[in-house]
Order: structure tokens, then sequence, then C-alpha cells
């Protein structure tokens, strides 16, 4: 495949903002989420201003920006559009189905898209911060038998291959992969950039076309169901010492040190 | 009726039982080709709360050491292994087709390993080739088919019902305890490389060499975040760590001023940590870094910023400058 005919697609997914502290629901189904800030989810971004970049450089050439849910993830690929996506791509899923779609359906709805745009490089965030799943990535990869570069803080394309550094336990490896490829982005792939008001109205006349999972030929049927969601063991209220001799003192007493 | 009772509830158990039975499970082995990584064993521990067989895959480019060191762990029956090249750098490419194969072969009803760097590219991979849903990072069993993981940075716990044929997933390691490495006898039986899928090659790595225990598995962590200001005052915090056998972690705004590297993040992107013991300096205590290390059993807190939200979780918290009280809780621990 050469480099200069290369689409990158990128999956971002609409989460509750990084800052609220959420709240579980007292029927303990889920966690509130009506009238809770939403964005994009943080490592999404991080892949759509890598797919920019790479667009940037001349070595992509078209950046699709997708994502699968209910209306309101409209809005997301809008973000992903005025930083510098192409174009976009809604998996119109209904509410009601969207509370148990999984990394499952959605890799799979992923490899179906990537096959019918053409697709040689995938970009996605390396987890979602609501469900903390870290699958979608490396399923898609799966579903497509294509090579998978996870956790990714360095990216860069030579010819037909990919290098790809990661963040691993013990520090970082590099790796190359033949494309096409997907790759998931770690925190320090790189700094996104905030979208410009002018490029935010420029976004507004990008195409988002919409399909649905039925068209590309997947099920929503979840085989894992939600038994409960509830709240963690709250931690009881500690002390404040006024010295470091009380604080070793307290620690030995307790048998810490 | 009582005694119809109890023997209807003789049969229940016994039923339950014999479910127990068909339970097997394969866990695969992490390793670094020299020695078992410690997650491994935690991972064998959960396996050993389903109830049924537990067998150990192992693969690599030299492996015999560490099959020797997996026979002997106690509650492994099996361990599958299988050397060959095209295993260097445990690629999930490569190593995919052979877990597949061993499915194949034994029909396990459950895959696992833990919830590490490896783990998390690799199993994703094998469910969606086993057309399942793997479940991420478990905290809990209730059952061989019902888990527990939490969710929202820990925020949450979730529960969940798994009805797949095979339920593949990974745990958490710090929540469930080390199996034992001795007193196991498990049979030691080598399974075929699968043919090499050539799809990705692995370079080379670079590893943060430390002398001090591993973060995950470390019984007293030390950890700075941003109110250590630059990357050579972490050394206040390893001077601690000294006198303490202490493992030293960070907050990802520590990382990403550059002052240490990033597989010392504790976090929700990070690693997960529970010691006994934390120390938590200059850390403010973001939801995000709260998710990494809030089941430690206690926490210390040493912040100036009376109004932090670390001090909300912190056993105990002391308010004051961390350049003057580190050096000397430092000292106070060498008399």
């Amino acid at each position: 495949m050469a480099a200069a005919g290369l689409r990158a697609m990128v999956g971002v997914k609409r989460v509750i903002d990084y800052a609220v502290k959420v709240r579980v629901k007292p029927d303990k189904t889920g966690v509130v989420t009506d009238g809770v800030k939403h964005s994009m989810n943080p490592f999404c971004e991080i892949a759509v201003e890598e797919a920019v970049r790479l667009k940037e450089k001349k070595l992509v050439s078209e950046v699709v920006a997708v994502s699968c849910g209910p209306q309101q993830c409209q809005e997301t690929i809008r973000t992903a559009l005025a930083m510098g996506a192409d174009r976009g791509l809604h998996v119109e899923v209904p509410a009601k189905d969207y509370e148990s779609l999984s990394p499952f359906q959605v890799s799979k709805i992923l490899a179906a898209l990537a096959k019918k745009e053409g697709i040689g490089l995938l970009l996605l965030g390396k987890q979602a911060i609501d469900d903390d799943c870290n699958q979608t990535g490396q399923m898609t990869a799966a579903f497509l038998d294509w090579p998978q570069g996870t956790f990714a803080s360095q990216v860069t394309l030579d010819g037909d291959w990919l290098k790809v550094e990661r963040e691993v336990d013990g520090g970082l490896e590099t790796v190359r992969l033949k494309l096409p490829a997907v790759v998931t982005a770690d925190l320090r792939l790189n700094e996104p950039r905030y979208a410009t008001l002018p490029n935010i109205m420029k976004a507004k006349k990008k195409k988002i076309e919409v399909v649905k999972p039925s068209d590309l030929g997947v099920e929503l049927t979840s085989r894992v169901k939600i038994v409960s969601v509830e709240d963690p063991p709250q931690r009881k209220a500690g002390v404040k010492v006024e010295t470091v001799e009380d604080l070793v003192a307290k620690l030995k007493e307790i048998g810490r040190i | 009726m009582f005694p119809k009772l109890l023997k209807a509830q003789r049969l229940a158990r016994r039923a339950v039982s014999l479910l127990h039975r068909f339970q097997s499970t394969l866990v695969i082995a992490e390793h670094t080709n020299e020695a078992v990584s410690p997650i491994t064993l935690n991972a064998i521990t959960a396996a050993k709360r389903l109830g049924g067989d537990v067998s150990c895959l192992v693969a690599g480019t030299n492996c015999e050491k560490v099959a020797q060191e997996l026979s002997k762990v106690q509650g492994v029956v099996k361990v599958l292994v299988s050397q060959h090249d095209a295993y260097k750098g445990f690629l999930p490419e490569e190593l995919t087709p052979l877990i597949l194969a061993a499915q194949k072969q034994f029909n396990y009803t459950h895959i696992c390993a833990g919830a590490s760097a490896f783990g998390k590219n690799l199993l994703p991979r094998v469910a969606a080739k086993l057309d399942v849903a793997p479940v991420s990072d478990i905290i809990e069993i209730k059952s061989p088919d019902t888990f527990v993981r939490t969710i929202y940075a820990g925020n949450a716990l979730c529960t969940v019902k798994c009805d797949e044929k095979i339920k593949v997933f990974s745990v958490r390691g710090t929540s469930f305890e080390a199996a034992s490495i001795s007193g196991g006898s498990a049979t030691v039986e080598k399974v075929p490389a699968a043919s090499p899928a050539g799809q990705s090659e692995w370079i080379e790595q670079k590893l943060t060499k430390s002398d001090r225990p591993e973060l995950t598995s470390a019984k007293v962590v030390v950890s700075g975040g941003r109110g250590l200001k630059s990357g050579e005052n972490f050394k206040l915090l390893y001077e601690l760590a000294d006198k303490l056998h202490a493992a030293v972690g960070a907050s990802r705004a520590a990382v990403d001023a550059g002052f240490v590297p990033n597989d010392m993040q504790v976090g929700q992107t990070g690693k997960i940590v529970a010691p006994e013991l934390y120390i938590a300096v200059g850390i403010s205590g973001a939801i995000q870094h709260l998710a990494g290390m809030k089941d430690s059993k206690t926490i210390v807190a040493i912040n100036k910023d009376p109004e932090a939200p670390i001090f909300q979780v912190a056993d105990y918290g002391l308010v004051a400058d961390l350049f003057k009280v580190v050096p000397e809780l430092t000292a106070a621990l060498k008399k």
C-alpha cells in the first residue's frame, strides 16, 4: 500500500467528562448520565491528533472520524472534524441498545467500516475512561486479522511498515507492524490541539454520514450482562498529624514501619 | 420433611461441585524467559477460585526454567510449553494462534492472564478470535460466570454475568494473593508452535533499571507529584524509599513534567497498586490518581495544601512543606 494513499480512520467515544465525579444510580443499574457534562474520551483526542499530524505530514490522504452511539455522538464527531478530520461516520445506536453496547460489538462495527472504507490505519484510544475496558483496538485488529500496536507513545510510518514505540510495564518497547494496522494511543503520544473557532465553524460544513449497525451486518446482542453497579467501599476518614515524629509514631503503632 | 430438605441440599451441592469439576482454566503465563512474572501467580489464585483444573501456558524463546518454576506452583495441574523464536517479544499476533490451538485441543471453559500491559494487549485479541466478549481487570470472582470489576476510574463496582461459552478475562493482580511457588507437581507437556504470522516484529525494549522493588508488588510505595517541582528533587523520595525498602511511584503530573519515566505512573491509566503503606508526597489526589492507589491498606499524605483531595482518603495527613518534612522523615527512620 502506497503511503500517499493511506487512509486513516479514528474511533472517538463520547464519555462523561474526566473531571466529573460520577454518581451511581439508586437502582444500581448504572451511573447517572443525564444532565452530566460529556466530552470526547481523552485517549480518543490523542488518536485524532495523531491522525491529523500524519495528514499534515502528507503521510495520510484522508482522516475519517467514527463514533458509535446515540444522536449526541455527532457532537463528538464534530469535535474531531474541528481538530482536522475530513469527514465523519456516525454509527447510530439507539439509547436503549447503547446501554449494553460493549467493545465486542464496537470492534465488529469498526472492522466492517475499515473494510468498507478501504482504511489502511485505524487509530483508537487505548481505553475509554468510563468502562475502562482497554479492549476495542485489540479486538478490532483481531476481527480484521491486522497487527496491533497498543499503548503507543510514538508512531513512525516507514513505507508499508509502521514503527510503534509502546508503553509497557517495565519501560518502553518498539515493534514494527505491516500495514494495514491498528494503533491505540497512550497519554504520551502527543498533546492534542484545541479546535479554534474558525475550525469549529468549518467543521459544521464537513459531512457526517449516518449508518446503522444492521447496514454493516453487525448484531448488537450481548452475552455479557451488567448485574449491578454499586458504590465502592468508602474509606474511613483519617486524622491529621502535626509533626513528623507524630507520623512515625502512628505508623509504628499500627505496624506499618 | 427435614431429611428430605437436607437431601435436596446435598444434591444441589453435589451438582455445584460437579459443575466446578467441569471447569478448566488456562492461565497464560507472563514471564521474561528467565522467570515467571509475579502477576501470573495472582492470576493462578484467581483461576483456582473457579474450582476446576488449572493449566498454564508458557510461550517464549526460552521456556524451560519458567516451565519448571510453574510446575511447582500450588494448584497448577498441567504446564503447556511452546518454545519458538517467533515468540520473541511475546507479540500478540504470534501468541494468539498458539492459544487458539491449545483451546481447540483442551476445550477450556476459562482463559485468563494478569491485567498487565502483556495481558491487556493479548487477551482481547484472543477473545475476538474466539468470538466472545472478554472481561477486563476483574477484582472478584462470585461464581464461574459472574465477576466484579471497577469502572469510571474505580468510582463504581460493576458486577457482570458472562454467558459466553468461553470466559476470557484479565485479573487485577492486587486483588488476589499470589499462589505459593512450592508444593505443586504439575505435568509439563510440550505443544507445537503455531506457524509464524509474520505481520509484526519486535525490535527492542528500553527498560527502566532500578534496584528498588517492583512497583505493583511492593509492600511500601512512596509517590511524588507536581509538588516535587523537578526530577532532581525526586532524590528526596528515593532516599526515603530506600529507608523503607519501598518502590517509588508518581502522579501523571510528575510524569508529564518529565520528572520521572512513565512506567512509574500510578493511576487509572498507569499502574494499580495496593501496598500496605502508600505515601503520597506533593500529590493533590485527582480522581485518576486515586484509581490507582485507593485500595492501599494505609495511606499517608504529605501536602502543604490542606484542601487537597488526597486528605479525604489519607489515614494520616501531614499538612506541611515536603521539602522540610521528607528529609525529616528519612532522618527519623535512620534511628
